[in-house]
């Protein structure tokens, strides 16, 4: 074919197909450059703010830095995590206090959550029925998640001061204990105290992310459940609970989350009490109180594993449950 | 294979013929104590009846099947299945099974999982179960989909489970809520086929509602006519055709509608009546009317397939044609009449070589008139044939409705 001999139809059509097609290829590219320029600020962002001080912290987890020096340290490998000495046992993974930590941590977060998802269900499924003055409650219901943590904890250990609190007031009264109670004192009190807390101010939270998916389930799967004669108990189990799944296992892992890395509630509440101290409290008590540097990094390390290891499983659980509870 | 099907069929159409009669006596529904939706019916279906609700959007139709599946409140009257009261039973203790508009499906269940639903809220042993979804995957041609879920299905797919779902149950009272509109015209066509199929097959009592006067009519032994709650009529389908009892199912039941020319009633009769019609001619047709009807206005209803063309020379009325439409098989002519509302139309079942801007001349057979009072209720026609001409031989009911005409029960 003579390149310079005018296309006929039909053979000229095949060229000019070509560059069409590399045309389309050069958008895709354009298309994806474009993509990475609009996330690079928030990747830049995040490398900035979360992925440097994480390489910081496991950087100085193996050194013997104090706080007040943090430019004069030495390599001492695991020492902060764990070190055999003379027969005896040093670093975090050696100190009871860290192991009462993860035990508190552990126990709160499964109560409090747990707590949360039931009373959470029960408002969402309140708040799903058709009532008058629907909206005014359903706003009002957030007014515990808006205020801030450290309020919220300042306002529950007036509530449970063991003289003039009014949680104490108010079981006298009823006749449910005969003298006042030191929730905050007590250790077997004081973790509970907290978990109230907790759970009166992230409940809302819980309660509309679950109130937002049964919004989605079509009433007239209930109305064909009914037909097919279901219990209302049956029709909550084997309809909503099923379809709401995914949207309440985001829910789990954003709670429980939170509730790994719980600190501020605990510290104002009950500032550094080892009855309550959680894997957050006592990586700020070996670098602030301690002014142990490494020590405390060494602890910040374990709780991103901690709370990342959890993360992971709940993702795992969420894909697997996907492809069974998706819905069409 | 087809025979191994249809004797399974017939196996389970055997248990199956459990069927039930619905009576409702002044039934009510309101909503908040003022919009009321259904007023006073009464209806009677019996054992083993295809009865077809029909009437426009928001005329009550679904409020009443709901009304009757017990997923709505009755806020009056009373409601009997085979002569027990069942206002305040739950669906599944009435013993219906419904189909849902949109099908309704379980999206987390497989096709089997959803079938048997019902039969493990029923507590049925396993085996049992089994045998049932399998029957009635086999009636309804699912049983290569039976592991697929909802959302892998084509939408006749999901209709046909979401009818399997609701035969498993085996209930005495089937109930549609307009289960083709979701589907295209071809396959809505091949699912009305199957439902009468099925219908005949099992002799179940079936209630269906739908807006759609052809599925009315084709699938139908017994039409109800809805408007804004009331019933305007219940009959044959064919009955209703021939026998309107008012003006509005005459309009609503038919396509294109019948033509309604504005009269005067001159003169009243039991046997004939001579009416004056809109372009001041006289007409006698053999409709009663009573002697206090006189020289009232009146409406004249004729179907479009029943205006006969005559020559221009000699026919009794002229009129421009406006415009024509060719659907293949059949043809409208939309006739000029001045300023009587829609221009008048004539149907003719072959290819017409009539054009636009054309005069034509045409007859009004007084035969096939139906005569509508002011208020909009029809006269007693005193011809009940459909016309010979137009009547298949082989078809037969014409006669059977025209000895049954005195039982039909008009509201
Ligand atoms: N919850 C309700 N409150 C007040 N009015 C209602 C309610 N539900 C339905 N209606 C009214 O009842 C009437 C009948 O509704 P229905 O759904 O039975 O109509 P339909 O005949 O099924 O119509 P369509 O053919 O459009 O489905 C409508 O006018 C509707 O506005
Ligand atoms: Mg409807």
């Amino acid at each position: 074919m003579n390149p310079k001999s005018p296309p006929m139809t039909g053979v000229g059509a095949l060229p000019a197909m070509v560059p069409a097609s590399r045309g389309k290829r050069s958008l895709q590219a354009r298309r994806s450059r474009s993509a990475w320029l609009l996330v690079a600020p928030t990747l830049i962002l995040l490398a900035g703010v979360a992925g440097w001080p994480l390489v910081r912290t496991v950087f100085y987890s193996f050194t013997d830095a104090l706080l007040d020096a943090p430019h004069e340290y030495l390599f001492v490998g695991l020492a902060n995590y764990l070190e055999f000495a003379d027969g005896e046992a040093y670093g975090v993974l050696a100190d009871p206090v860290w192991w009462r930590s993860v035990r508190n941590t552990l126990w709160f977060t499964f109560v409090s959550v747990s707590m949360e998802l039931v009373l959470g269900m029960a408002l969402a499924l309140l708040m799903n029925q058709k009532f008058r003055g629907q909206g005014l409650v359903r706003t009002a219901i957030l007014v515990p998640w808006a205020i801030p943590t450290i309020v919220t904890a300042k306002m529950f250990s007036w509530m449970f001061h063991d003289q003039y609190g009014t949680i104490n007031d108010l079981l006298l009264r009823v006749g449910l204990i005969d003298a006042p109670l030191a929730w905050i004192a007590e250790p077997g009190l004081s973790m509970w105290a907290v978990v109230l807390a907790d759970v009166w101010k992230t409940v809302p939270f819980m309660a509309l992310m679950l109130l937002a998916a049964l919004q989605m389930v079509p009433s007239d799967l209930y109305e064909a459940a009914r037909v097919d004669g279901a219990s209302a108990w049956q029709r909550f189990r084997r309809i909503t609970l099923p379809l709401i799944m995914p949207a309440m296992i985001v829910a789990l892992i954003f709670r429980t989350m939170d509730a790994l890395r719980v600190f501020d509630l605990i510290y104002v509440l009950t500032s550094n009490s080892e009855a309550t101290i959680s894997i957050s409290g006592y990586a700020r008590n070996q670098m602030v109180a301690y002014q142990e540097m490494g020590v405390g990094s060494a602890a910040s390390v374990l709780v991103f594993l901690m709370v990342a290891g959890v993360a992971a499983v709940f993702l795992r659980i969420g894909r697997f449950s996907e492809p069974r509870e998706k819905q069409s | 294979m087809k025979q191994g099907a249809r004797a399974s069929g017939a196996k389970l159409t055997k248990r199956i013929k459990i069927m039930a009669q619905l009576t409702l006596d002044k039934l009510n529904k309101r909503y908040n104590d003022k919009a009321v939706v259904i007023k006073s019916l009464d209806l009677q279906v019996n054992s083993g009846e295809f009865v077809v609700f029909v009437g426009p959007s928001g005329c009550g139709k679904s409020t009443l099947l709901r009304m009757i599946a017990g997923l709505e409140d009755i806020s009056g009257g009373s409601m009997y299945i085979d002569g027990t009261y069942v206002n305040d039973d739950t669906p599944s203790e009435r013993g219906i099974g419904m189909v849902f508009q949109s099908y309704a499906l379980y999206p987390h269940m497989t096709v089997y999982e959803n079938i048997a639903f019902g039969l493990r809220m029923a507590k049925m042993p396993a085996d049992e179960i089994a045998r049932r979804v399998e029957d009635s995957a086999r009636i309804l041609q699912l049983e290569p989909l039976l592991q697929r879920r909802p959302k892998d299905l084509s939408g006749g797919q999901r209709q046909r489970v979401a009818i399997g779902r609701a035969i498993a149950r085996e209930p005495k009272l089937f109930l549609f809520d307009e289960p083709l509109s979701n589907l295209d015209a071809s396959l809505r066509v091949q699912m009305r086929m199957e439902i009468a199929a099925l219908h005949r097959r099992l002799g179940s009592t079936i209630i269906y509602v739908t807006h759609d006067q052809v599925e009315a009519m084709t699938l139908a032994q017994r039409i109800v006519v809805l408007n804004q709650g009331n019933v305007e009529q219940v009959g044959t389908p064919l009955e209703l055709y021939d026998q309107p009892a008012n003006e509005f199912v005459a309009q609503f039941i038919g396509s294109p509608k019948m033509n309604l020319m504005p009269s005067t009633l001159i003169r009243a009769g039991n046997a004939e009546s001579v009416v004056k019609l809109w372009n001041g001619k006289d007409l006698t047709v053999p409709i009663a009317t009573p002697a206090s009807a006189e020289g009232k206005k009146v409406k004249l209803g004729i179907r479009p397939e029943h205006i006969v063309w005559g020559e221009v020379s000699e026919a009794p009325y002229l009129a421009d044609v406006l415009f024509v439409e060719h659907m293949g098989n059949e043809t409208y002519h939309y006739l000029d009449n001045g300023k009587h509302g829609d221009p008048w139309v004539v149907r003719d079942a072959s290819r017409s070589a009539i054009a636009v801007g054309e005069t034509v001349g045409y007859r009004i057979p007084p035969e096939h008139c139906h005569l509508f009072a002011e208020d909009g209720k029809a006269y007693p026609r005193l011809v009940h044939s459909n016309g010979e001409a137009r009547v298949g031989a082989n078809q037969v009911q014409p006669v059977s409705f025209s000895n049954r005409v005195g039982a039909t029960p008009i509201h």
